[in-house]
């Protein structure tokens, strides 16, 4: 059974679309993620145009995040201070991110930005927590409950402007989430992903956040920046194709509960080492096409 | 009385003679077609194309009849539209877009058929006239600053990349002929086709001449829900994005509602 999608303006395959989305969904409720970095490329190797992908990918994760929030909100799981800082920088910085994105766009270069930044930030992010669940898979094998520090302090904690976060304990400075807020709306943008796999190693490793919480605040900012860049990109841009994100949709909120569960059941450190498998090889992916002689070295843009 | 002065013979005759000489040439000259304007007829079995909801593609029966035994040529041509094409070349490495060009004019959807192969039809010189076959689709750059080797290249590029999509049809589809006179075309439109008013040429050719010729409209529209979401994306962006924000929201809370432990 087909759909005509009126802003990509093309008839695809329901089940296909729900499928697609009850998958992504299935993998963003498991890891914690919002899964667009793999629900934007698959998009666009469908057919749909780029443009229309992110902003419409956009759209879709602030349902799958907000049936996620709500999960972790109930179990006390939110710190929405620190939620609130990294929201501002990231609504700065996705607002930013879709005027480039309108930019690069009418220049014809927005495909080739969209699979470097892809490329970059996922061979960064999935190299960094292949090592990551590697070191603790083996550290669980060899001493098994050693006791941390509540954290460690490192340049992070000599920066001004510093706020109390009480449901993170912490006491730190207000200019680090800003950045990592910033930085993650305007990958949210250009992407069409949630920023989520650049935000909670961040959160974890920069700021210093406890696990638990990380996952959950993180959610939080996205449903707003993602809000955020789906008002954006269909003001400017007209590129939110409400239609596609419904079938998508449908099936994503379906798949996360599923995905949450089957995560409750499993080893966290196996997981973590399976998605970034599953990372690098979409980076991989990408970083091959772009290397590789194209099938036409001419094609179409978009008339301005 | 002032006698005017009589025009000498001498001149007079010649006169006369290359009149009446250019009024015969004349009237030889005019075509024959023009008494017999109406020697081909021809409609389509419906003018307005919805695309709805579940819209897959769909067929368009075009008909019609000669007065006289000849070829018929159909191209099936969508609205002209600006296009910009881009030209990729490797940078450090990487395939990346180079150079651009617009072409001010371009058919957004193009097919042809015909009674018998192009080649046999009619010559080279009476295609290229009338832009029969894709070989001879006249796409002009708005300036050209390569040479014709190089434009005719980028021409290449834009029509590769339209028949990949199924825009443009390079095979010619096939004019059937009932008897002698009554004829019928299939047009197919796929998924995919631009919206707009598409303008149906029919061609009655006898000894690879055009000697009757017709042009008929097909309307390609968005009908129905589909058309009013883009209406509203386009002319309402702003409550468009808050509506899909809205949606996502609700969706998103009412998944958890529907997930959750009692």
């Amino acid at each position: 059974m087909q759909i005509y999608l009126p802003i990509a303006e093309m008839s695809v395959n329901v089940f296909l679309l729900l499928g697609m989305g009850a998958g992504v969904g299935f993998l963003s409720g498991l890891y914690g993620v919002g899964g667009g970095f793999l629900m934007t490329p698959l998009l666009i190797f469908i057919g749909i145009p780029p443009a229309v992908a992110v902003g419409t990918e956009a759209n879709q994760i602030v349902a799958a995040s907000v049936s996620g929030v709500l999960a972790h909100w109930r179990r006390g799981n939110v710190d929405f201070k620190m939620g609130l800082v990294l929201l501002l920088g990231g609504l700065a910085g996705s607002t930013l991110g879709v005027i480039l994105f309108s930019f690069l766009r009418g220049v014809g270069q927005i495909d080739l930005v969209i699979s470097l930044c892809y490329v970059v930030f996922l061979g960064i992010i999935g190299a960094l927590m292949l090592f990551e669940s590697a070191r603790t898979i083996r550290r669980r094998k060899t001493a098994p409950g050693q006791r941390r520090k509540l954290h460690q302090h490192n340049w992070v904690h000599g920066l001004p402007l510093k706020m109390r976060f009480r449901r993170s304990k912490l006491y730190i400075s207000a200019l680090m989430p800003l950045g990592i807020g910033f930085l993650v709306g305007v990958l949210a943008a250009i992407m069409g992903v949630g920023g989520g796999f650049v935000m909670v190693p961040a959160m974890i490793y920069l700021l210093g956040m406890p696990t638990a919480v990380v996952i959950g605040t993180s959610l939080f900012q996205i449903i707003f920046v993602t809000a955020n860049v789906t008002f954006l990109q269909a003001y400017f841009n007209q590129t939110v194709d409400v239609v596609l994100a419904l079938m998508l949709l449908s099936g994503a909120v379906i798949g996360a509960q599923f995905g949450a569960r089957a995560g409750a059941k499993l080893h966290g450190e196996e997981l973590r080492g399976l998605l970034a498998l599953m990372v690098l090889a979409v980076c991989g992916k990408l970083f091959f096409d772009l290397l590789v002689t194209p099938s036409d070295i001419y094609s179409i843009g978009v008339v301005r | 009385m002032t006698r005017r002065r009589p025009v000498r013979r001498a001149v007079r005759y010649p006169v006369t003679g290359i009149t009446l000489l250019g009024l015969v040439t004349a009237c030889l000259l005019v075509p024959a077609g023009s008494a017999r304007a109406n020697s081909l007829v021809a409609d389509l079995s419906r003018h307005l194309v919805a695309i709805t909801t579940g819209f897959v593609g769909t067929d368009v029966l075009l008909f019609g009849a000669t007065d006289d035994a000849g070829d018929v040529v159909v191209i099936v041509r969508g609205p002209a539209r600006p296009v910009v094409v881009h030209r990729k070349s490797r940078v450090l490495g990487v395939w990346a877009n180079t150079a651009k060009v617009t072409f001010d004019r371009a058919p957004s959807f193009y097919a042809i058929a015909s009674s018998r192969p192009l080649a046999e039809v009619a010559p080279v010189t009476v295609l290229a006239r009338h832009q029969m076959g894709l070989d001879n689709l006249r796409l002009e750059l708005s300036w050209l600053k390569a040479s014709p080797n190089v434009a005719r290249q980028w021409r290449a590029g834009l029509i590769r990349n339209f028949e990949a999509v199924g825009l443009y049809r390079a095979e010619v589809g096939r004019v059937l002929f009932l008897g002698n006179r009554l004829f019928r075309a299939g047009i197919h439109l796929p998924a995919n086709v631009p919206t707009g008013t598409y303008q149906v040429k029919v061609f009655h050719l006898q000894g690879g001449r055009v000697v009757s010729a017709q042009t008929t409209p097909l309307q390609v529209s968005k009908i129905g829900a589909e058309a009013e979401v883009y209406d509203f994306a386009y002319q309402n962006s702003a409550m468009y994005g808050l509506i899909a924000i809205l949606v996502a929201l609700m969706a998103g809370w009412a998944a958890h509602m529907a997930f959750r432990k009692a």
